[in-house]
């Protein structure tokens, strides 16, 4: 099936590319939703503009979308965007990297039922623990490009996801109900290399901008 | 044992409606096997102890085309539960009759009365194109125009039409002790 990624560049959609290629399906485009609200209930934000360097490295065409990041405009300008990519790479479906998001899963849900589009979850409900080991396993890079709960501080920006983040992540999910793969928003993430891309991405400027006591985002260049 | 029964035409779905099951119908310690609908023998039936019609995609009706692979439920003794697509799979074969009947997102059901662990009212997730009319010799378990979830009279055979595996993991599980007990 011909397929468009709705693509962040964090682990989830990134993933989700990954697992659409192994069942056979074809990606056509990513669709990248530029949002001007870091608070949106439907898009993570950080690093979005790096998705460009990540296509280019899969060799995967990227549509770009901005929105305003209103509640329900950004429904709309989701919208738009899907329809553009159904137009333009005739594509027969959408991947999303929704794992728990019954809020995010759901409009996209319709929104593909509107568009006469085949909605794909491959993430949906998956053990964050199973999940963040199969990433490690299938040698995906990643890095934390946002902390955004207690008590997480700045010493967790920039770090990758492997053996002993997962190890402190579980500990931190005991004591603080900190969710293993950030679900609820409480870390935000950027793939540098996996499986999909020709080439690793080089990770050349690091500025850590201090948002609240325990909320910090990373503002990263990468070539 | 527990038979989990796909009903995904596209074995990538299954990731989404068959494997949260999956996990956990095998986190009350039974052994799973999960197979295409298509696909039963009668000694996976034989040594299941009860069977879980899987939910499938929006645009997915390719099961309903096939309506006839699901007739060994007529003559099935052991506990079935039938999600969304599988409870309508379950309509069918009892002279259910499908309407169109759109619902995406969450909702909340009052049931009547206990329904494989639950009470009044509960929050419920919904993915659903079509709704299937109670068929004869089934009882209805909410107060909706089109029964979310129903029972046979006589026979352990249960039908929802939201996603337990989404919300109300309980349902599944008190599901897999109902199919021990039988």
């Amino acid at each position: 099936m011909k397929l468009g990624v709705l693509f962040s560049g964090g682990k989830d959609s990134v993933y989700a590319t990954y697992v659409s290629k192994k069942y056979g399906h074809e990606i056509e485009c990513l669709i990248s939703i530029f949002s001007k609200n870091k608070e949106s209930f439907m898009f993570h934000t950080p690093a979005v503009e790096k998705t460009k360097i990540q296509a280019s490295s899969m060799n995967v065409p990227i549509l770009i979308q901005r929105t305003d990041g209103k509640k329900e405009d950004e429904l709309t300008d989701l919208r738009d965007a899907i329809k553009k990519a159904k137009n333009k790479f005739k594509i027969d479906g959408v991947v999303t990297g929704a794992i728990k998001s019954v809020y995010q899963a759901s409009r996209i849900q319709r929104i593909c039922d509107e568009l006469g589009l085949v909605c794909f979850n491959p993430l949906w409900q998956k053990d964050e623990e199973i999940y963040l080991e199969e990433l490690v396993k299938n040698k995906f890079k990643i890095i934390l490009t946002g902390v955004f709960a207690f008590p997480f501080d700045e010493k967790w920006i920039g770090r990758e996801i492997d053996k002993k983040f997962i190890d402190e992540i579980k500990t931190l999910n005991k004591k603080y109900k900190i969710h293993v793969a950030g679900e609820g928003g409480e870390y935000e993430t950027f793939v540098v290399d996996c499986p999909l891309f020709s080439r690793p991405l080089n990770v050349v400027g690091k500025k850590i901008l201090k948002e609240g006591e325990n909320s910090f985002r990373l503002e990263v260049e990468v070539k | 044992m527990i038979l989990i029964v796909s009903l995904c035409k596209e074995k990538m779905h299954e990731l989404e409606f068959v494997r949260p099951i999956e996990k956990i119908v095998s986190s009350t310690g039974n052994e799973v096997v999960v197979c295409g609908y298509d696909k039963i023998k009668n000694s996976d039936l034989k040594n299941a102890s009860g069977v879980i019609l899987s939910g499938t995609s929006l645009d997915d009706f390719e099961y309903l085309e096939n309506a006839k692979n699901f007739l060994w439920l007529k003559n099935f003794k052991k506990p079935v539960l039938g999600i969304c697509a599988g409870m309508q799979a379950i309509g069918l074969v009892f002279s259910g009759r499908l309407v169109d009947d759109k619902y995406i997102g969450l909702s909340e059901i009052n049931f009547k009365e206990t329904f494989l662990g639950l009470n009044g009212k509960n929050k419920v997730y919904f993915l659903h194109n079509k709704s299937i009319m109670l068929p004869e010799g089934f009882a209805q378990f909410d107060n909706g125009n089109f029964p979310m979830a129903f029972k046979h009279k006589t026979k352990k055979i249960y039908g929802v039409l939201f996603h337990p595996e989404v919300y109300n993991h309980e349902l599944l599980k008190e599901f897999v002790k109902t199919s021990q007990k039988t």
